[in-house]
């Protein structure tokens, strides 16, 4: 893989590729922003809390207990939890950036590793060079810091109907990454199926209620990952080629 | 409050980028173990797929746009749609179901 020659261009696709995720990230974290400033915390707060964890699930939970003044240590270990799917990921993405590429990028990717752009990279058909990924929080991630600022600002002024639209949009994302693959792997369906019907019992069995989100999302893809590697091993590829995924 | 916003913020920061950074940091070499590999091969899709149901749900102002969004979105990604057609159509729609209700 040439892509010292094709750096542009591979930062261009990234960019691209990152175009949808800056718009759910906006519509999402303009969310975040309103919530914020109800919570106590000011526009700069907001905003510097938004450009430097960069998750959804974390911030959320970050700014209830900041509200409820807890711990510094508490905080550390709810963020631990929830953001514990990281840690998968970023052991899968190890797997997948070029390893031509220099080793320090990697401490520089590091911190644009969210589900979404976890999922994209993830969903190249070839190993990731750091260019692309680049790309896709350089576009990415704006969306989500400017969607703070603006919900912070002016949170009250934007039609709650245009607000509920946004709201779903990362979600379409989702499936438009997982839907695809799954029509053409029936084990790749049946680890979407499967892992939603799981994620739904988290939501409605009373025992299982309790579980926090981060903790739902962990247990749900370590069981159906986990199960459809023990069942369902990927056949070895031949060629670097078809290592999509991994 | 006796408690810093400033260093609840960089406490959540320095974990969520220590837990980012150290795998890929730390791993260097080419796993081969089969079920290690294929166990990463289909974590996205599951760790997607559960965050996408049920929450998706109470993603919108109503349970019924919120349905109409996530049919859509089915719909289109089965088609193969790209990430923001999809997205944007599933936003589309619930945007026009909840102007039909109210």
């Amino acid at each position: 893989m040439i892509y010292k020659k094709n750096d542009a261009r591979i930062i261009t696709r990234g960019m691209k590729d990152g175009l949808p995720i800056c718009l759910g990230y906006f519509a999402v974290s303009f969310a975040f922003g309103m919530l914020a400033v109800t919570s106590g915390l000011s526009v700069l707060q907001a905003v510097g809390l938004s450009l430097t964890n960069l998750t959804s699930a974390g911030q959320v939970a970050g700014v209830s207990l900041i509200q409820a003044g807890a711990d510094y240590y508490e905080m550390a270990l709810t963020q631990l939890i929830i953001n514990l799917r990281y840690c998968l990921m970023s052991f899968s993405l190890s797997q997948k950036i070029d390893r031509k590429a220099p080793f320090f990028h990697r401490f520089f990717i590091s911190y644009g590793i969210t589900d979404e752009i976890f999922a994209v990279a993830a969903s190249q058909k070839d190993k990731v060079g750091p260019g692309y990924i680049y790309g896709l929080i350089s576009v990415a991630a704006p969306g989500w810091v400017l969607g703070t600022l603006c919900g912070a600002v002016a949170g009250n002024l934007m039609p709650a109907s245009l607000v509920n639209a946004l709201g779903i949009a990362i979600y379409g994302m989702f499936l438009a990454i997982i839907i695809p693959q799954a029509k053409s792997d029936k084990v790749i369906l049946a680890c979407v199926a499967g892992a939603m019907v799981l994620s739904a019992l988290f939501e409605v069995l009373p025992g299982l209620k309790r579980v926090s989100a981060g903790f739902v999302i962990i247990i749900v893809t370590v069981v159906v990952a986990g199960t459809a590697a023990w069942l369902f091993p990927v056949k070895e590829p031949s060629g670097e080629d078809r290592e999509h995924g991994t | 409050m006796e408690h810093n916003i400033y260093i609840y913020i960089l406490v959540m920061a320095g974990v969520t980028y220590l837990i980012r950074a150290l795998p890929l940091v730390l791993v260097k070499r080419e796993i081969t173990s089969p079920f290690i590999k294929s166990f990463l091969y289909y974590v996205p899709y599951a760790t997607l797929a559960a965050m996408t149901f049920p929450a998706i749900l109470d993603s919108t102002g109503s349970v019924l746009s919120a349905v109409c969004g996530f049919g859509t979105a089915l719909l289109l990604s089965y088609m193969e749609k790209s990430l923001l057609t999809v997205s944007l159509c599933s936003c589309g729609v619930v945007f026009v179901v909840e102007r039909l209700i109210l």
